[in-house]
């Protein structure tokens, strides 16, 4: 992936010399000035106010008390309060996290695992192999709302594919019994999510120096030694970016299991305790907020290496 | 990065041996593609059968007969045409502005230097990466105090308005096409522009002439990626519209279920209504659709 991105540097040294970038020949006139302003400040402006403005917003609420209904005089600043009674009292909340962390294990191992193979295999000289790419690709453009709706088919005990085709006498509620509907939901995300991950295994492979590997099988490595020892590792970029997404994905995950049963009964997850207090019965922003601040912490966890990591390299040149 | 983008023209080997392992390699793809076409496999063949057929011989049978009816059916009741119009009025404003925007951060920051580059940038990446449900509570509230003349909404405010689930898709999508423009515009020969500066065209020039035309194949992959992503939006409509007539389709497919909850069939072709069009953008430019995915992962 990095030696098709970095084409330009790689022609620096035998090419003319580096680029001034940064350092201008003439100043810009003021016309130019102002167009150059409005470029850049009404989209920071749009994304500011929409995205970043209600995220520190999420932050104020969530040491407060309020039922979002009423002006903000009705606000009342209770400090941690929410955060308290998330820890101690709040019953849907640690189901919940349960739940996510869940999500997660199951996402960074079974599509990561998959996606992988999949990548390898595919990752050659092969006959119809677009048809084959075509075909895992394809669950990922619809909805995870669409893929709810779609795999309650195959769950429903009354004729559902997978009852009837494993024969049961009793057949399994896979959507309506809490101990195993996660999984079962977990099974259609799943699905969705490979062809994603294999899709960016299968760019990463393919940016891979052939030298790199030519030279482990010259010096006698064998296939998967070659695999785990050169072609993994040099693909830490891709790695880290497919771990990213995976993290992301799990903290987001709500349309499929809200088409479900509204994220009940065993599909409770940290976004439908945000979400209810806004669509569902409670409405008690405050309590909402403090959960949406702790979702945002997690990502923060994995958004801030990434950037750093993407970032670092630029100022580099 | 070009080089993603264009169909890989390995020349035509020729025929390899056919060895064991090779066979082997087929037949577990095709049994993969197999089961990974299966539900919607599954939902195709439920929906062409009737509601008496399967409540009789269950769903796992040898249908009796065949039929689009569900569709028609579905089509009518679920009243898809008036939903789909909805999903236009958002998708299409909301795409072509998310695109504009972000090609202009995009060109200015690759293009001049300025302090807070990188800064910005981190920003519009970091906002792109957030879970929506860090910021729709407040946002929820927001765009209840924002209010507007009748002629922009018919709520007066941009709740309950396409115009506030709009600007929700720029704001937010914007992180992740400014971050691929700004990307695939760095790689444009700084020189194109400096010659053009240098014949006095003016900086808007420099961007809608000469920079924007030069990045159709990275627009185009966007373009087909973000109709996806609007198209398939449920969280934003859900909560920001309260009037069940304004929703896009993605989010009137629920209420599709409360109508007619026990026929099945019908949801499963009430599904593959919804499906299709991201179907058919799926097929026709699936070249587009992947290398915009790849593009987006493609940095450092």
């Amino acid at each position: 992936m990095t030696a098709v991105q970095e084409k330009p540097k790689a022609a620096a040294p035998s090419g003319p010399p580096p680029r001034r970038r940064g350092k201008r020949a003439t100043a810009l006139a003021g016309t130019d000035k102002l167009v150059l302003a409005l470029m850049l400040g009404i989209p920071t402006f749009v994304h500011l106010l929409f995205v970043w403005i209600p995220t520190l917003g999420s932050v104020a609420l969530s040491f407060s008390r309020w039922n979002g209904i009423g002006g903000f005089e009705d606000i009342e600043w209770i400090g941690v309060g929410n955060y308290v009674e998330i820890f101690t009292e709040y019953p849907r909340f640690w189901p919940a996290v349960q739940h996510n962390l869940i999500w997660l294990a199951f996402l960074l191992v079974v599509p990561t695992a998959a996606g992988l193979l999949l990548a390898v295999l595919l990752d050659r000289e092969l006959k119809f192999s677009r048809v084959y790419q075509s075909a895992l690709y394809m669950p990922m453009v619809l909805s995870l709302a669409l893929v709810g709706f779609i795999w309650q088919l195959i769950y429903t005990p009354d004729g559902g594919l997978l009852n009837s085709v494993l024969g049961l006498d009793e057949p399994v509620d896979w959507i309506g019994d809490s101990d195993i509907n996660l999984y079962a939901v977990l099974v259609a995300a799943a699905w969705r999510h490979t062809g994603y991950i294999m899709l960016l295994y299968l760019a990463g492979l393919k940016s891979v120096d052939p030298a790199l590997k030519e030279a482990a099988s010259l010096d006698g490595a064998s296939a998967s030694q070659t695999f785990f020892r050169v072609t993994f590792p040099v693909m830490k970029p891709v790695n880290i970016v497919v771990a990213v997404v995976t993290v992301i994905e799990a903290l987001r995950a709500f349309d499929i299991v809200y088409v479900i049963n509204k994220g009940r009964n065993g599909l409770e997850l940290l976004s439908v305790l945000v979400t209810d207090n806004i669509i569902g019965e409670a409405s008690r922003i405050g309590r909402g907020s403090a959960v949406a601040v702790i979702l945002l912490t997690i990502s923060l966890g994995v958004i801030i290496p990434y950037l750093y990591q993407v970032f670092s390299k630029e100022n580099r040149t | 990065m070009t080089a993603t983008l264009e169909r890989p023209t390995a020349p035509v080997k020729k025929s390899r041996p056919v060895t064991p392992a090779r066979i082997a390699l087929h037949v577990f793809l095709v049994l993969t593609c197999l089961m990974t076409l299966t539900p919607l496999l599954w939902a195709v063949y439920a929906s062409l059968r009737t509601y008496d057929d399967t409540s009789v011989n269950g769903y796992f049978s040898i249908a009796k007969a065949l039929t689009f009816e569900n569709f028609a059916k579905a089509w009518e009741i679920g009243d898809l045409p008036h939903f789909y119009w909805n999903t236009f009025l958002i998708t299409v404003p909301a795409l072509i502005i998310t695109l504009v925007l972000s090609s202009m951060v995009a060109f200015a920051v690759s293009r001049f230097s300025f302090k807070f580059n990188i800064a910005l940038l981190m920003l519009f990446t970091a906002g792109n990466l957030l879970p929506q449900q860090v910021i729709v509570t407040p946002l929820w509230r927001l765009y209840r105090l924002i209010e507007l003349p009748a002629w922009m909404s018919e709520s007066e405010s941009l709740i309950d308005s396409p115009l506030g689930v709009i600007l929700i898709h720029i704001a937010f999508q914007m992180g992740f096409c400014t971050f691929v423009l700004s990307n695939y515009m760095k790689t444009i020969p700084y020189e194109l522009t400096e010659a053009a500066r240098v014949d006095g065209a003016s900086v808007f020039r420099q961007y809608w002439q000469l920079t924007l035309p030069l990045c159709r194949p990275v627009l185009a992959a966007l373009a087909t990626l973000e109709f996806t992503w609007i198209y398939n939006d449920f969280l934003w409509a859900l909560v920001l519209i309260q009037d069940g007539d304004k929703m896009p389709v993605t989010s009137a497919l629920q209420n599709l279920r409360g109508t007619f909850f026990t026929d099945n069939n019908l949801i499963a072709a009430g599904s593959l209504l919804v499906a299709l069009p991201t179907l058919v953008v799926f097929f026709v430019l699936q070249r587009q659709f992947v290398g915009g995915l790849t593009l987006g992962s493609t940095k450092g």
